[in-house]
């Protein structure tokens, strides 16, 4: 199937039952998908009229304690994003994905990473952080999307699937083979107080300065568990490189190949893939600069995760860029020529 | 094949209309001088038979493509020129029509002067293991909206059940029961199996009208 088709599949599996969104290229088919399943599972398809419209959908439905979800691409998901700030201030759970296309502006269709930075630093106003995790297969489209729903349910948050127009669009056999975890108990969910609760309030708004400010320490002490325990990355052929690929998702897929080519010539490279890029996996980044000579963010975009890749070795590595924009994707071969290039520099 | 003038593919969307269709006018640019191709989805703009030009004009084939595809205004537009399909009665044609209902919508503009004519083929391509048509019954449903939004009726199957990259001989003869039920559901023949030429000497001699396709759009490693 499609990896847009494996989101929306996967969703349903998980017990997502409500989605809401409004039609882009390149992830229509979320949409689509969910048109035709949802009526006939008792579930909700709704083409809003607008993407903001969409994402207040969702947080209604998140407020009732259901899991729900929106997609969209990069101009849509700017839309979404005052929506995103308020899911983030009321600290609600919902799954969001963007299959990224190029930008800035409508840009174009073809596939992007450029979204790194508004993803992982939020998007929307305030200080805030979503879940993003970003899929490199059709199969992980599904395995990301059942995770990202257990995560938002788990801290009361956001999560996004950052993906791209290829991953999207791709092909390939999935396996629904997933043991899912149901949605824990919500009592804080809006679902009616039938006269024996207190009413619960979801809400975004503190006039009260100290008591804002009090919410927006203790979100961070949650957010600093997370990035504790849920970084996630992918290493391969990482332990005795010289040279370390750093990319995610279809990126990442083309890295590989330029990584294989390098060992079969006899350079020592390897490959770290951020499965999630916020939290960022600071400490395998740490690791890998204990022993490497160079690192090279390979993305398409002009150069976001990079910075990352900087923070979580504390320059301790040279880092480069090896890219490409506006819809286009790296060669394996244009990786390839960059390990080459990187490792007669020699580095640290 | 004996290709009637019009040849329209339709079906569920990524079934693999396109490849099949490109395939079919390299064919029958063979046994016609007179060929053209023409590219009616309107809906996903992210696959095209336009991506293949090259190959079209080193055969010869006339591409009927709207002039917009792939540029910046890549509107929901249908080509000016494709009213030569229907005026042209010289000229055969392969059609690769826009997926599901909604794709099949841009056809109804065409559709009664092609069964006015009376001498065409529309096939529906079907995928077993595409997530939304793994039986018969869903196929049927699918084949359904397509003729009502079309307003064009189906006269044969195509069957292009395949796993991408992991298609094996297995996958394809396991899909020739679900052809069949297709078949016996909608009462239309199963007029090609279509595959990867690199998998058809491995079918050759086991299935029917087999049709060995030279893909267009590789699978990512």
């Amino acid at each position: 199937m499609k990896g847009n088709e494996a989101i929306a599949e996967a969703a349903i599996q998980a017990g997502c039952r409500h989605y809401f969104g409004y039609p882009i290229t390149p992830q229509t088919e979320i949409a689509a998908y969910m048109a035709k399943r949802m009526p006939k599972i008792g579930g909700t398809f709704l083409q809003a009229e607008s993407e903001i419209a969409a994402i207040n959908m969702v947080y209604g439905v998140a407020s009732a304690g259901k899991r729900v979800m929106t997609s969209s691409s990069s101009p849509g998901i700017s839309l979404k994003s005052e929506g995103l700030s308020y899911l983030a201030g009321a600290d609600l759970p919902a799954l969001v994905v963007n299959a990224q296309r190029g930008g800035p502006g409508l840009g174009g269709i073809q596939p992007s990473q450029s979204d790194y930075f508004q993803a992982t630093r939020g998007g929307g106003h305030g200080d805030y952080h979503m879940i993003v995790l970003a899929p490199s297969s059709v199969q992980e489209m599904a395995q990301l999307t059942i995770r990202g729903f257990e995560l938002a349910d788990e801290y009361r948050m956001t999560s996004m699937i950052l993906a791209d127009g290829t991953i999207g669009q791709m092909m390939e056999p999935v396996s629904f083979d997933f043991d899912i975890k149901e949605a824990p108990a919500k009592p804080w969910a809006t679902t009616g107080t039938k006269m024996a609760r207190e009413h619960n309030v979801i809400n975004s708004l503190y006039l009260n300065a100290e008591q804002l400010e009090k919410t927006n320490i203790e979100r961070y002490q949650k957010y600093a568990v997370i990035e504790e325990k849920e970084a996630l990355a992918e290493e391969y052929l990482t332990e005795d490189a010289d040279i370390i690929i750093a990319a995610f998702g279809i990126a990442a897929r083309v890295s590989r190949n330029a990584v294989n080519e390098a060992r079969a010539n006899g350079i020592k490279a390897g490959l770290i893939r951020p499965i999630t890029l916020w939290p960022f996996p600071k400490k395998v980044f740490a690791k890998a600069a204990d022993h490497a000579k160079q690192i090279i963010s390979v993305e398409l975009s002009m150069g976001q995760m990079i910075e990352d890749v900087r923070l979580a070795t504390e320059c301790r590595v040279p880092v480069s860029l090896c890219y490409r924009v506006g819809g286009m994707i790296p060669t394996p071969d244009q990786v390839y020529q960059a390990i080459v290039e990187a490792n007669e520099k020699g580095g640290k | 094949m004996n290709y009637k003038r019009i040849t329209l593919l339709a079906g569920h969307y990524g079934s693999g209309k396109t490849n099949i269709a490109v395939n079919m006018a390299l064919e029958l640019k063979k046994l016609h001088e007179n060929t053209a191709i023409a590219d009616l989805d309107i809906v996903n703009p992210y696959f095209r038979t336009l991506d293949s030009k090259d190959a079209f004009d080193e055969a010869g084939i006339r591409l009927i493509v709207s002039p917009y595809a792939n540029s910046s205004l890549d509107i929901p537009a249908l080509p000016q020129d494709m009213y030569a399909i229907v005026d042209d009665t010289s000229m055969y044609s392969i059609i690769d029509v826009g997926g599901d209902d909604r794709g099949a919508l841009a056809l109804g503009r065409l559709s009664r002067m092609i069964s006015d004519e009376n001498n065409y083929d529309m096939f529906l391509v079907i995928n077993q293991y595409r997530p939304l048509t793994p039986d018969a019954a869903s196929v049927k449903e699918v084949m359904d909206e397509i003729e009502e939004a079309g307003r064009l009726k189906f006269t044969g199957i195509i069957n292009n059940s395949n796993l991408g990259a992991e298609t094996d001989e297995t996958c394809v003869l396991n899909s020739l029961h679900f052809a069949q039920e297709v078949s016996e559901l909608t009462k239309l023949p199963v007029v090609l199996t279509s595959v990867d030429e690199k998998l058809a000497p491995k079918l050759a001699g086991k299935i029917d009208n087999l049709f060995p396709m030279k893909l267009q759009k590789r699978p990512v490693d």
